[in-house]
Parts: C-alpha cells; sequence; structure tokens
C-alpha cells in the first residue's frame, strides 16, 4: 500500500497534491493507493479527493503543526497498512515527514526530483550539496519520500469516485501557536512561476521595486528578492530566492542587481535561462547566466520594462 | 540550564566541488562548521550567557569534524561530545544515534541548523525531536525562554510566519536572521584546546544508500550585451529571449 499526505488550502486540494498522486501512481506496482486529509475541513477537501482515490482519510486536527500532523499521517498508514508515504516538499513538510520518518523507522528521500521502484526499494533522485550535486539514493521499504513542487504531471481523476472515511488521531503534545504572521500574497506564486524577476540590494532603494514588479507584472513572472533585500526590510521574507528562502526553476529567471553569492545560486541555479544585469562584470551571477547586460540597473531596467511592454503590444 | 548544538562539518560553498568515482570527493576542499549549525551554536553561548548553565556542543561524523568542533569550542561552548562514524549515514538513523546520547544529558533544549549545506537535509531537527519525543520548531528566527519550562520562538513557514509557545525540553532549529555569530578570539581558540572533547565510536548502519553523485552543470549560453546604451541593450535582451530562447 501507498498513501500520500494531500496538500490542500482548507478549501480544496493544492497542485502539490496533485503532483504528489502523480508520483504514487508511478510506483503503483507497490499497491493500491490511499490519501489522507489533515488539517481543517477535511471531509470537505476528501471529498475533493476521492476524485482521484479509491480510500481517503479524513483527519481533522484543526491547524498545522508538525506533531498533529506527523501522527496524523502515521496514523493512516498504521490503518491503510502503507510500505511507502508521498508527500509534497515544502519546509512544513520536510518537518513533519522527518518525524513520521522516524516514527516508521522509515528510509526518507527529501525534495526528490523523481521517484521510481524495484519492488523492495524506493530510488530517487535530488538536488545536494547546496543545489550543485544530483544524487540518486535507494532506500529500502518503509519509505518516506517528499516530492520537489513542479517536477511532476498533475494526476487526472480516476475512472470512479472513491470513499472518505473520517480517521481517529490522538493528538500529541504539541507547540501552542500564539499568532501567524501571514504575508499579503499577491501576484504569482514564485515556486509556481514560469518566469521570475529578482531585485538584489544593487537597486537601493525598496521603491526601486516599483520597476521590478512592472517587469514582472509584464512577463507575467513573480518577484523575488535576495537575502540582503528582505533583511533590509525592503520585500517580505516569502519573496525570497536562495538556501534559506525559496528555491525556483522557472524557465526565465531574471536577475536585476543581484551579485550571486552561492547562497542565492542555491535557490536558482536550477532555472532553465538566467539573465543577469549588473554594473560589475566580475560578479559571480554572470558565470551562470545564458545573457548579461552590463550595465547601470536604474538605466536598463526601464528600458527593459519598455521593451517587454512593446513585444507583449 | 543546560543548552546543546548539535553541529556538522561540510565543505565551504565557494570551494569547488569534483566527482571521483561516482561521487563526491571532499579531499583538498576547505571544511568549515556548516553556517546554520553555526547560527546554533552562537545562539546556545548566548542562552547560556543569559540563563546561566552549561554549554554543549553534539557532533556525529568522520574524524575530520573535529576542526569544526573546536570551532564552536573556541567561540565559547563548554565541552563537546563526537560521536565518531565515518562514511554516510542518513539523517534518520543520525537521529537515533544522536538522541541515545542527548537524552542522557538532558539538556533544556537543543538547537541545530535548519538544513545542512552538504545534503541539502532539513530533517535531522525534527528526527532528533521525534527520537526523544519532543516537540520541535524548525527555521528559528528567535527565541526567548520563559522560565525553566517553557519558551517562546518566532519561526517560518512555507509562507510568512508564526509565533509558539513550546514546552521545554524541545529541538529548534535555526534560520538566517536569528543572530549574527562572533567571531572565535585567539584566548577562545587557545582555551578551546584545553576544553573537554570526549570522543565515542559509534557503529550505525544506513536507512539510504547514495548510488551516484554527478555534477550537471548546466551549460550556459554566458552572452554578454554591451550595456552602454541601455535602450539598445534592453532590446537586443528581449528580442533573444523571445527569439532565440523562447521564453518569453
Amino acid at each position: 500500500m501507498i498513501l500520500v499526505v494531500l496538500e490542500h488550502d482548507g478549501q480544496r486540494l493544492r497542485k502539490g497534491a496533485l503532483e504528489a498522486i502523480s508520483r504514487a501512481r508511478q510506483i503503483g506496482a507497490l499497491g493500491a493507493i490511499a490519501g489522507v486529509v489533515i488539517g481543517e475541513n477535511t471531509q470537505a477537501v476528501a471529498q475533493e479527493a476521492a476524485q482521484y482515490l479509491p480510500t481517503v482519510y479524513a483527519a481533522e486536527v484543526g491547524s498545522y503543526t508538525p506533531e498533529k500532523w506527523a501522527e496524523a499521517a502515521y496514523a493512516a498508514a498504521q490503518k491503510s497498512g502503507a510500505k511507502v508515504v508521498v508527500a509534497t516538499g515544502g519546509r512544513q513538510s520536510r518537518t513533519w515527514t522527518a518525524r513520521l520518518a522516524y516514527k516508521m523507522k522509515a528510509g526518507l528521500l527529501e525534495d526528490t526530483l523523481e521517484t521510481s521502484t524495484d519492488g523492495q526499494h524506493i530510488i530517487g533522485v535530488r538536488y545536494s550539496f547546496l543545489n550543485r550535486v544530483t544524487e540518486k539514493q535507494k532506500a529500502a521499504l518503509p519509505v518516506v519520500f517528499t516530492a520537489k513542487p513542479n517536477t511532476t504531471p498533475l494526476a487526472e481523476p480516476a475512472s470512479s469516485s472513491g470513499v472518505v472515511e473520517a480517521l481517529e488521531v490522538s493528538l500529541p503534545p504539541t507547540v501552542e501557536v500564539l499568532e501567524r504572521l501571514s504575508e499579503q500574497k499577491k501576484g504569482v506564486s514564485l515556486t509556481e512561476a514560469t518566469v521570475v524577476v529578482t531585485g538584489g540590494r544593487g537597486l537601493g532603494s525598496p521603491e526601486a521595486f516599483a520597476g521590478v514588479e512592472e517587469l514582472a507584472s509584464t512577463l507575467g513572472a513573480a518577484v523575488g528578492a535576495t537575502r540582503a533585500v528582505v533583511d533590509a526590510g525592503w520585500r517580505p521574507y516569502s519573496e525570497q530566492v536562495g538556501q534559506t528562502g525559496k528555491t525556483v526553476q522557472p524557465n526565465l529567471y531574471i536577475a536585476l542587481a543581484v551579485s550571486g553569492a552561492v547562497q542565492h545560486q542555491a535557490g536558482m541555479n536550477k532555472s532553465k535561462y538566467i539573465v543577469a544585469v549588473n554594473k560589475d562584470a566580475e560578479a559571480p551571477i554572470f558565470k551562470i547566466a545564458d545573457y548579461g547586460i552590463v550595465g547601470d540597473v536604474h538605466q536598463v531596467l526601464p528600458a527593459l520594462i519598455d521593451a517587454a511592454k512593446k513585444l507583449k503590444d | 540550564m543546560k543548552f546543546v548544538a548539535v553541529i556538522r562539518q561540510v565543505p565551504d560553498g565557494e570551494s569547488r566541488l569534483k566527482i571521483e568515482g561516482g561521487k563526491v570527493d571532499l579531499g583538498g576542499v576547505t571544511m568549515i562548521l556548516d553556517q546554520m549549525d553555526e547560527w546554533a551554536v552562537e545562539e546556545v553561548i548566548r542562552l547560556q550567557e543569559k540563563h546561566g548553565g552549561e554549554s554543549v556542543v553534539v557532533a556525529l561524523g568522520p574524524e575530520r569534524f573535529e576542526e569544526a568542533i573546536r570551532t564552536a569550542l573556541a567561540m565559547g561552548i563548554d565541552r563537546a561530545i563526537h560521536l565518531v562514524a565515518e562514511g554516510y549515514l542518513d539523517p534518520i538513523s543520525q537521529a537515533e544515534a544522536l538522541a541515545e546520547v542527548i537524552r542522557a544529558e538532558a539538556p533544556t533544549l537543543v538547537f541545530t541548523g535548519g538544513q545542512q549545506a552538504d545534503w541539502d537535509s532539513q530533517a535531522l531537527g525534527p528526527a532528533l525531536a521525534e527520537a526523544l519525543s519532543w516537540p520541535v520548531v524548525s527555521w528559528t528566527t528567535q527565541i526567548e525562554l520563559e522560565g525553566e519550562t517553557q519558551a517562546r520562538a518566532k519561526h517560518d513557514l512555507d509562507e510568512g510566519a508564526e509565533v509558539v509557545r513550546v514546552a521545554l525540553p524541545a529541538v529548534f532549529t535555526s534560520q538566517q536572521g536569528l543572530n549574527e555569530p562572533r567571531y572565535p578570539t585567539l584566548p577562545g581558540i587557545m582555551k578551546a584546546k584545553r576544553k573537554e572533547l570526549k570522543k565515542v565510536p559509534v557503529s550505525a548502519s544506513s536507512k539510504v544508500e547514495i548510488l551516484e553523485q554527478t555534477i550537471q552543470e548546466k551549460s550556459r549560453l554566458n552572452k554578454m550585451i554591451d550595456g552602454k546604451d541601455p535602450v539598445a541593450a534592453a532590446h537586443e535582451l528581449v528580442r533573444l529571449l523571445h527569439e532565440e530562447a523562447k521564453v518569453i
């Protein structure tokens, strides 16, 4: 048996859930697939999930903490007899899946790009060494693995609907959430965008990001930022690209006034095409750029917005 | 109170990696205390400075880790325990081995890095928490003790952040912004040489095997456009992205 932990927003399944279902189907030789929806309003979300899977458990445990999620996933794995648990990768899931793997005495394959099975093992491919090395890992069942977002085609609904079953979970001791500081999300989501426009410290001021936003909206792109920029308070932390922020892999990554430290490269070096604009010809970003302009961003950016607008017209 | 940091030694991010026989060869590479673990070490020292008690580092890894352990001692940690194990050991198996030692130490809390700069793993902290049956707070940017039995912490989520109250003992993992680590001073380095460093051999088998590692650096076009005329350069760039790369 295979268990898929289905990411959702309290209303609907997230894209990641459909990627995780696809990953489970790819190793379908290991047995039937069950799903679990953990959190709030799980019955309704589980109904949607039942279009894809024969059995979906609904674990109504309230808002997120890693302890609750690990316990609920463990209960679902026990109930379904799953030897493999699949989830989508993100900070939160990579926290609770580690707890889950320990509970199951399972091998853990984190943030995999692809996965397969030989019947006894799961073989996963992932990045390591700050995204610089591609490695193939193998673990004997039981296995817990997370799928890196945007690596797998979305699952199609099954020919017949499955059943939803409520799952009782005894809640473990956990953290008490005092305050959620959610950041206003606008525009395209960074990890799902096909084009990303990132601004660095070299832009000089938070106001200069108006140009970054304009170029991004012209290209249907998401806005990214470097660590220095979010540390300075110019942009929210949710826009940070890099080792301690988000990892992105768009078709086009435009780095404006970004020097390109290794920690930043760890978050974007797998982009299909990289464009760099920087006044310093020696900036490390140019070494990994497909197209580079050595020049003053304050002059190049407005010209770039103009040229992009003309193209889109 | 007793504060523990779990640390590892990793290649310096700036150093060039090479592959030998299908695996990363670390020969000749500069090895450092993992930057995210360094934040954990700094936070543990600050907690000790504020609340008193003892600070300890625990590391699991090959002999070469000693250098990173000495760095932590030179920063101000009181003593160290080095679980010596050569070869790759996955984070779940590491947590199991580390939990035994940490349980015996009975600390107030444990701090470790949010993500490892070699395995790109985020699992050690939460797996360790599970092994100890403690709660975990990952990607911590702020922590304050409320007496000896609970703490208030701010940490990052997938989107945004939250403030939590957590019963101690607990495991915390670090995020950038937590603190600015101090540099070891010369007297600190001298003192570190005399501090207790207990070595314990460990034999454990890994649940995960690394079959092959490769460096697939995408070959980049490296086309440079002269930026002296910004308008012409911008138009040329947009043309190339549209006609050649076909990405806009």
